[in-house]
């Protein structure tokens, strides 16, 4: 078997703990399927038949991974938020054309337009910026930092700056957590337990090591590294794959005429045998749905792309309504009369009661709304009621909240009490 | 012999002939006749069989010996030979030019044939002969019988017919099929051209599991040329099998020496969508697929595993590594003190010769002529300065100016044709052309698993074409070629390999030794009784 697919669906949706508080984030609704529906139908499509999920205590750090089996093969691992019409192939082509240890996917990071609810004052923009740098064929990743980690200033190994001296370095990147692993990574974390997190800890330790001095000349001091012993087991492991094998590799590639690079002496990849690819996808849609706003986003474009039916044929929408052509109403839901729905998603076996007026906004499952509501910009949660004659802008009405009949609500969250106590 | 033979061109003539010899000769020649009328039949039958299936090499290879200048030699009528005269009549061959040539030497084997039938009758060595000589008039009036000898599907991407049979292949064995690129000069539309934006694997799933991973791996690395050069591919291909046949496991109720086989075609067919196969790559495949179908059937899976390992190990050996040293060994002999040395390109055995010499404290020095678009002797350049060798780098434009300073002419090939020809990168006849003006002597250096049986007298008829965006550079930010496309009356070209004739080759340097070039069939012939 070449690849298994590891599916993390195990974050908590730490960024929108709103929405998150009573849904597993797995389930949340986008477009009217559940979030975790758009990366297992990416790996359908692709081919990948059987899938492993892994779901972990509610972990409110950035995705982490546990482990329970050896793998035996490479393995590739996807988050439950992503929401991709990548070709898989350009991801996995790296991986297998260069031998690579580690190939991931990042993407233009795309401004969001649509207000979100419950945000005062305007986007911080550039927290937490990624600085990830390429060399020149925009393949190799030599470099990978987030800000939150650099306290004084970007700081460049000279090694990385000899070898590949030139680096582009960008910052409007998102990392769309797609990783294909090599089996010697799997089998490090698993002797390492202590590396939590692919994104935070894993994935800027393998492009560091890349250029340590310590895989080529087999010498085990280097005391850069965080651990001894972590450092140990993987400089153990990576002896453990030359083999008879490697010799024969060794010799197509001394005969072979090709160089990754030019200008030095030195023979293809630089001799060294850790490598790691990025894939930056220019066009086309990726959204990692772990913010309000990316939320909201991926609702608005990602029923475009299916060829499903706007109005599920289970609905029961009356005559007298207006539902507009970009919205989605979904199985089981009753929209009566002289409602308008415009550019909004309604959920399943929603109640739409008369002469409610929906714009731009997001109702998930099992919601009621009464008569003469006028719902604008917001989120409204599962299982929320809101009362009749009810005015919202750009609120975010928590799941199985009920709202007060003619409450005039802006831009406010609106959630429970039990909520507010977790930290 | 008891009467003489006038022997006249036209076919009625030749009936004629057969007439008298048969009121002539009575009772032998019925008993001749009806030898004959066997032979026909099992030819028709046999012709039927090529329509659709045996490997096109053979049929070329005795197409080979029609043409080769040693004729007499090869009609001999023990070996299949015979049936050479009706295919080469009969076969649509593109190059009209050839039409007359074969015509000519059908004339004169139809002659030697019945000549042959003479003074066979009474030896009983009547096969060749009359089959020959049976097949000759039935095959002259019947030149569009389908009894057509098979065109290599990759040389014939022009032709819908021959694209469809490909296309309904690939589907029976799931591999996709890679569609062509761009415009192609109409003088080479009849090979593929594909892109390096369009790799093989969009089609393919993932994880591959109709194509097993590692020819899936080796299949990308092959089209985006990270491993290029006929030994790098050949090793490459063989690691590639070695993996494969680890993770084979024999189906219930077939046998491995059979179902292997099978299970290896797919992967060809994918690796020749990725990037034609290299003559050396041929051979390895032919090598393997025979051991393969050695394995005796009473022996258990596990055994012929390893005894396969052990064949490519053994093959690799021999073939590559050892063969190099052979050919080092010679080829230092060749190089004295004071030598300058010209090189084209970055063929690996050369650089091992050069390293080789070296290290064996040879003075001398290297000339590195490189070209576009592959500029691959950067990298010659780069292994050979690492050594320590004193090099000179030019383009193969300033070619006539450094010849004057030149003494001797190292050439690296693809494959040796049959015919004495030396198919390697585009741009080596060239150099070979140039040096045999300035008298300089050139040396190709090949190993024997590059031999081949092909012949070719010209570039055109089979090469490769590669993706013709390569072509296009960016200088100070502006790139002219970058909508060629949308210009109708441009097309891009990219050729990959060139045949040098044998008459600018001084001497071919393999591992049995030093031969002229016209000593290529003479060693395959050895080889194939080896065999």
């Amino acid at each position: 078997m070449e690849l298994q697919a590891v599916l993390m669906a195990a974050g908590g949706g730490s960024r929108m703990m709103d929405l998150t508080y009573n849904t597993p984030k797995p389930l949340l609704p986008v477009g009217n399927r559940p979030l975790i529906w758009y990366p297992l139908n990416l790996l359908e499509r692709v081919g990948f038949e059987g899938k492993h999920s892994v779901i972990s205590e509610n972990k409110p750090s950035k995705v982490s991974l546990k482990v329970k089996m050896i793998s035996t093969t490479d393995i590739l691992v996807v988050s439950c938020d992503l929401i991709t019409d990548v070709a898989l192939h350009e991801v996995v082509d790296l991986f297998r054309a260069h031998n690579a240890t580690l190939s991931m996917l990042m993407s233009k990071v795309h401004e969001f337009t649509e207000t979100v609810p419950g945000q005062k004052g305007k986007k911080k923009a550039g927290e937490q910026r990624d600085f990830v740098g390429v060399d020149v064929t925009g393949k190799r990743l030599l470099f990978m930092a987030n800000e939150a980690d650099l306290e004084e200033g970007l700081v460049l190994r000279k090694s990385i700056m000899r070898k590949h001296p030139r680096m582009l370095i960008k910052t409007g990147l998102l990392d769309a957590h797609l990783y294909c692993l090599k089996r010697s990574v799997v089998d490090f974390l698993v002797h390492n337990k202590s590396v939590t997190s692919i994104r935070g800890e894993l994935v800027p330790y393998l492009v560091r090591k890349q250029f340590s001095k310590s895989l080529n000349s087999k010498n085990a001091t280097e005391d850069t590294e965080k651990n001894q012993k972590q450092q140990d087991a993987h400089h153990n492991l990576e002896l453990l794959s030359t083999s008879k094998e490697e010799a024969l590799l060794q010799l197509a590639r001394e005969r072979s005429c090709w160089n990754d690079h030019r200008g030095d002496m030195s023979e293809a990849y630089h001799g060294g045998k850790l490598r790691c690819y990025v894939h930056i996808m220019e066009e086309g849609m990726c959204y990692r749905v772990n913010t309000l706003a990316a939320y909201i986003e991926a609702n608005r474009v990602v029923p475009k792309l299916f060829e499903d039916p706007p109005i599920h044929p289970t609905a029961v929408v009356s005559e007298r309504s207006l539902v507009g052509s970009d919205s989605i109403i979904g199985p089981i839901c009753q929209i009566s009369e002289k409602t308008s729905i415009k550019r909004s998603n309604v959920g399943t076996s929603s109640t739409i009661k008369e002469k409610v007026k929906i714009t731009n906004s997001i109702i998930m499952n099992g919601v009621t709304i009464e008569e003469g509501c006028n719902i604008q910009g917001s989120v409204i949660c599962n299982n929320a009621v809101i009362g009749r004659g009810a005015d919202m802008k750009y609120c975010l009405v928590g799941s199985g909240q009920r709202i007060e009949p003619e409450a005039e609500r802006t831009n406010e969250v609106i959630v429970g009490s039990d909520q507010l106590m977790e930290i | 012999m008891h009467h003489s033979i006038i022997v006249r061109v036209k076919e009625e003539d030749v009936k004629l002939q057969e007439v008298v010899q048969a009121k002539c000769e009575g009772k032998e020649l019925t008993k001749e006749e009806k030898q004959r009328l066997r032979k026909e039949k099992k030819q028709h039958k046999k012709n039927k069989k090529d329509d659709r299936g045996p490997p096109e090499k053979e049929k070329e290879k005795e197409k080979a010996s029609v043409l080769a200048p040693s004729k007499p030699a090869t009609q001999s009528p023990a070996h299949k030979a015979a049936p050479v005269p009706v295919n080469a009549s009969a076969s649509e061959s593109p190059v009209a030019a050839e039409k007359p040539a074969k015509s000519k030497a059908e004339q004169r084997a139809e002659r030697r044939a019945r000549q042959d039938t003479e003074r066979a009758s009474k030896q009983g060595k009547k096969e060749g002969g009359q089959q020959s000589a049976s097949s000759k008039p039935k095959a002259t009036p019947n030149e569009l019988q389908p009894v057509v000898k098979r065109l290599p599907e990759h040389i014939q991407v022009d032709d819908p017919a021959a694209l469809k049979k490909l296309a309904k292949k690939l589907e029976r064995q799931q591999v996709p099929l890679r569609s062509d690129y761009g415009y192609k000069v109409s003088l080479f539309s009849h090979l593929h051209q594909y892109s390096r934006k369009n790799p093989p694997t969009q089609q393919i799933s993932i994880p591959a599991t109709v194509i097993h991973p590692s020819i899936v791996r080796l299949g990308l690395q092959y089209s985006q040329g990270i491993i290029a050069g006929s030994n790098a591919r050949s090793v490459a291909l063989l690691h590639a099998f070695k993996q494969v046949i680890q993770d084979y496991s024999t189906p219930p109720n077939e046998e491995l020496s059979r179902d292997l086989v099978n299970k290896l075609s797919p992967y060809i067919s994918f690796l020749s969508q990725c990037r034609p196969l290299s003559a050396s790559m041929g051979n390895a495949i032919k090598y393997i697929k025979k051991e393969i179908s050695n394995i005796p059937s009473q022996c258990k899976e596990e055994e012929a595993k390893r005894r396969l390992q052990e064949c490519i190990d053994s093959y690799i050996n021999e073939k590559i590594i050892l063969a190099s040293e052979a050919i080092s060994k010679y080829a230092i002999e060749k190089i004295s003190d004071g030598d300058v040395i010209l090189v084209y390109g970055c063929s690996s055995l050369v650089n091992h010769i050069l390293c080789e010499a070296f290290e064996k404290q040879r003075k001398f020095r290297v000339i590195v002529v490189d070209s576009r678009p592959r500029l691959e002797g950067r990298e010659a350049l780069r292994r050979l300065v690492k050594k320590g060798i004193r090099c000179t780098y030019v383009l193969i434009s300033a070619l006539s100016y450094i010849l004057p300073e030149v003494s001797k002419v190292f050439l690296g090939a693809h494959a040796l044709l049959a015919n004495g020809y030396v198919m390697s990168r585009v741009g080596t006849s060239q150099i070979a052309l140039v040096a045999k003006a300035y008298n300089v002597p050139v040396l190709v250096c090949c190993e024997t698993y590059k031999f081949c049986e092909r012949v070719q007298t010209d570039s055109f008829e089979s090469n490769e074409l590669d993706d013709p965006d390569d072509l296009i550079v960016t200088r100070n930010g502006k790139t002219h070629l970058e909508n060629w496309q949308t210009v109708k009356s441009l097309g891009l070209l990219n050729l990959v390999y060139d045949v040098t004739p044998p008459d600018f080759v001084d001497l071919v340097i393999t591992d049995l030794g030093m031969i002229p070039c016209t000593s290529v069939p003479v060693v395959l012939r050895v080889k194939n009784v080896d065999q």
